[in-house]
C-alpha cells in the first residue's frame, strides 16, 4: 500500500479546497491528505466546515475553488463507488417507513453488491434481529449502526463518518472506537469527524483540526499531545534570580518575553522557593494542556458563535 | 476542474472486478424499484389512484343512469359515455402526480438524497432510472385503472342501453388516451419534484399547472382563452380522452404531442438542475 501512496491509492487528498455558500465561506483553502492504515480524526467546533468538507469529498457539493480527490480522482468520476468508499453522513437521513433490510438492499443493488453482504454487515453492527423492521421507530443509536452497516456494504478501503458517536450509548461508543481501530488496522483509510476532542483522543491516531473552514493542525495525535505538556507560567520582577534558583533545583526554565515557562517542578515548589528567597511573584499559573486544552488553544477564535457577538473575523471574510 | 484530474482514465480500478461491470442504468433502476416498492406511501398512492379512477367513474355513471329517465332530451344526447366513465381521472391524476413528486422530493425531505447520490454520483442516470421505474409502474396502474373504470362504467350504463364498447376505435383511443394522460401527469410530478425539491411546492405547482391554469386561461378574452388553454396539460389531457371532437381543443394526436412536450421541458429542466446544484 505504501508504494501506491504517491498515486493516491486509498487516500483522500484536498488541495486548496474552498467552498462558499453565497457570502458565507464554509471551507477556506484546505489542503491535507488522509492516509490509509490509521484512524484520522477530523476535528473542529460546530460550524467549522467539517460536514461541508465531507460533502465535497463525496461530490455532493461542488467546490468553489480547489479540489478534493479520493483514490486519485474526483469521487463523482467513479462508477459503482461504494466498492471503494463508504460514508455515513447523517444517520437520520433515511426513509422511516422502509425496512432496514430494504434500505441496505437498494444501496447494494445500485452498486452491484451481492446480497450476502447485507447479512454480513447487519451481523457486523448487530442489527440482524431487527433487519425486517421499519426504520422509523429505531433509536438514534440503532440508526447510527444502520448507517455504519450501509457504509461498510461495499467492503470499501476508504470510510468516512460524520459525527458517528452522536446518539450512541456508552457501550456503543466503546464498540465503535474498537471497530474503527480494527478497520484501520486492516489497512483501511478511516476518516471520522467530531467536535469532541476527548472522543478523538481515544479513537484517532492522526488529527486534522479545522476552524472557520481553515486548517489549524494536521499532525499525529502524539505530536499534538507533546505540544501541550504540563508547565508553569511564572512572572516576577526578579526573573533572572529566580531562573538561577530554579535551574539549581533541576527544573527547566524557558524565558519568554514577559514570563518564564517552567517545567520539572510544580507551582507549589516554585512558590515556596521564591518566598524563601524573598522574591516577589506577579504570576504563578500551572498550565496543563490536555488534548482538550490543545484543541481549545488551536481552535480559539475559530468558534463561529461565541456567546454574545459573532466574531469579527467572519465579517472580515465577506 | 480539468486541471484537477490529470489521471484521465475514469475507471481504472473497476475493470478487473466482474461485479462492477454491466449497465449502470440497469443497476440503478433495480435499486429504484426496491426503493419504490419498499415504502408504504407508494402502495397507498397507487391504491388511491385506482380506487378514485374506478370508483368515481362508476359513481358518475350510476348517478347518470339513475337520473336518465328524468333528463331532458338535449342532455341525453350530449352525454359522452366514455368520458363519463373516465371522469375519476380528474382527481386520480392528483394522487398519481403526488406520488411522482414524492419519488424525488421525499429524498430531499429526508436527506436521503445524499446517500443516493453518494451511491450513484451519475445524477442524470439516477433521474433517468427514477423516471423509467416510476413511469413503468405509473403506466401499468394508469392503463389498468382506465380500462377498469371504462369497463365498470359501461356495465352500469348498459342497463340504460347507453354503454359504448372498445370495438369503436375512437373509444379505444380515448381509453388508451386516459391511461397515457394519467401516466404523463405522474411523470410531470416527478420532474417537478426534481426541479423544486420541496414536496409542498412541487404539488402546488402541479395542481396549478394541471388543474388551475385551465380555469385561469378561460378568464382571458376570446379567442385567447381557447388558444392558450388548449395547450395546457389539463385541457390537452381532456382532448386525449374525449371521444367527440371539440373545435376548441386540440386533436388527440396534437394533444399527445403537447403533453409530451411539457414532459420533455420538465425533464430537461430537471436534468440540468440536478447535475448543477449542490445536493
Amino acid at each position: 500500500m505504501l508504494e501506491d501512496a504517491s498515486s493516491g491509492a486509498d487516500m483522500i487528498e484536498a488541495r486548496s479546497l474552498t467552498k462558499h455558500y453565497g457570502p458565507t465561506v464554509a471551507v477556506d483553502g484546505l489542503t491535507f491528505q488522509v492516509q490509509p492504515g490509521q484512524v484520522t480524526g477530523f476535528l473542529g467546533p460546530n460550524g467549522a466546515g467539517k460536514s461541508t468538507t465531507m460533502r465535497l469529498m463525496l461530490g455532493l457539493d461542488a467546490p468553489t475553488a480547489g479540489s478534493v480527490t479520493v483514490n486519485g480522482r474526483r469521487y463523482q468520476d467513479g462508477r459503482f463507488p461504494l466498492h471503494e468508499v463508504g460514508a455515513l453522513l447523517d444517520a437520520l437521513a433515511v426513509h422511516g417507513s422502509r425496512r432496514a433490510y430494504d434500505h441496505l438492499l437498494w444501496l447494494a443493488q445500485s452498486n452491484r453488491i451481492g446480497r450476502h453482504r447485507i447479512d454480513e454487515v447487519l451481523q457486523l453492527v448487530g442489527l440482524e434481529d431487527i433487519a425486517r423492521r421499519r426504520i422509523g421507530p429505531f433509536s438514534l443509536g440503532m440508526k447510527q449502526r444502520l448507517g455504519i452497516a450501509a457504509a461498510l456494504l461495499g467492503d470499501p478501503e476508504i470510510l468516512l463518518f460524520d459525527e458517528p458517536v452522536t446518539g450512541l450509548d456508552p457501550e456503543g461508543i466503546v464498540w465503535i472506537r474498537t471497530f474503527f481501530r480494527s478497520l484501520a488496522a486492516e489497512g483501511r483509510t478511516v476518516f471520522v469527524s467530531s467536535h469532541l476532542m476527548s472522543e478523538m483522543a481515544l479513537t484517532a491516531q492522526h488529527l486534522i483540526v479545522i476552524g472557520h473552514g481553515r486548517l489549524i493542525a494536521d499532525a499525529a495525535i502524539d505530536e499534538i499531545l507533546a505540544h501541550g505538556s504540563r508547565w508553569v507560567r511564572v512572572r516576577s520582577p526578579r526573573s533572572d534570580d529566580l531562573t538561577a534558583l530554579l535551574s539549581n533545583t533541576g527544573a527547566t526554565v524557558r524565558a519568554s518575553d514577559s514570563h518564564l515557562e517552567v517545567t520539572g517542578v510544580d507551582a507549589a515548589a516554585i512558590g515556596e522557593l521564591a518566598a524563601a528567597h524573598g522574591i516577589a511573584l506577579h504570576e504563578l499559573a500551572p498550565q496543563q494542556a490536555s488534548l482538550e486544552d490543545a484543541f481549545f488553544e488551536l481552535t480559539e477564535g475559530a468558534v463561529d458563535y461565541h456567546a454574545g457577538a459573532k466574531t469579527s473575523d467572519q465579517a472580515a471574510q465577506r | 476542474m480539468t486541471t484537477a484530474t490529470p489521471t484521465a482514465a475514469p475507471e481504472p480500478t473497476t475493470t478487473g472486478d466482474p461485479s462492477r461491470r454491466g449497465s449502470l442504468l440497469a443497476a440503478v433502476a433495480v435499486a429504484e424499484w426496491t426503493k419504490l416498492r419498499s415504502v408504504r406511501s407508494t402502495m397507498w398512492a397507487l391504491a388511491i389512484t385506482i380506487g378514485i379512477t374506478v370508483g368515481f367513474g362508476s359513481l358518475f355513471c350510476l348517478a347518470f343512469a339513475a337520473r336518465y329517465d328524468r333528463l331532458d332530451p338535449k342532455e341525453r344526447l350530449t352525454v359522452d359515455p366514455t368520458v363519463l366513465s373516465l371522469r375519476g381521472l380528474f382527481l386520480s391524476t392528483l394522487a398519481l402526480g403526488v406520488l411522482g413528486v414524492l419519488v424525488m422530493s421525499s429524498e430531499y425531505a429526508s436527506g436521503m438524497i445524499r446517500a443516493t447520490l453518494a451511491a450513484v454520483p451519475q445524477r442524470r442516470t439516477l433521474l433517468a432510472a427514477k423516471a423509467i421505474v416510476f413511469g413503468a409502474v405509473a403506466m401499468v396502474v394508469s392503463m389498468g385503472s382506465a380500462f377498469a373504470a371504462f369497463g365498470a362504467g359501461q356495465a352500469i350504463l348498459a342497463h340504460k342501453h347507453l354503454g359504448t364498447s372498445l370495438t369503436d376505435p375512437t373509444v379505444r383511443r380515448a381509453v388508451f388516451g386516459a391511461g397515457t394522460y394519467l401516466t404523463i401527469v405522474g411523470l410531470l410530478g416527478l420532474a417537478l419534484g426534481a426541479i423544486l425539491r420541496r414536496t409542498a411546492g412541487a404539488i402546488a405547482t402541479l395542481v396549478a399547472l394541471v388543474f388551475i391554469a385551465g380555469l385561469l386561461a378561460q378568464a382571458l378574452p376570446s379567442p385567447w382563452n381557447d388558444d392558450v388553454s388548449k395547450f395546457l396539460p389539463g385541457i390537452a389531457g381532456l382532448a386525449l380522452f374525449s371521444v367527440r371532437p371539440d373545435p376548441a381543443r386540440l386533436t388527440p394526436g396534437a394533444a399527445l404531442i403537447v403533453l409530451l412536450a411539457w414532459l420533455a421541458a420538465g425533464f430537461a429542466s430537471a436534468a440540468i438542475l440536478i447535475a448543477r446544484r449542490d445536493a
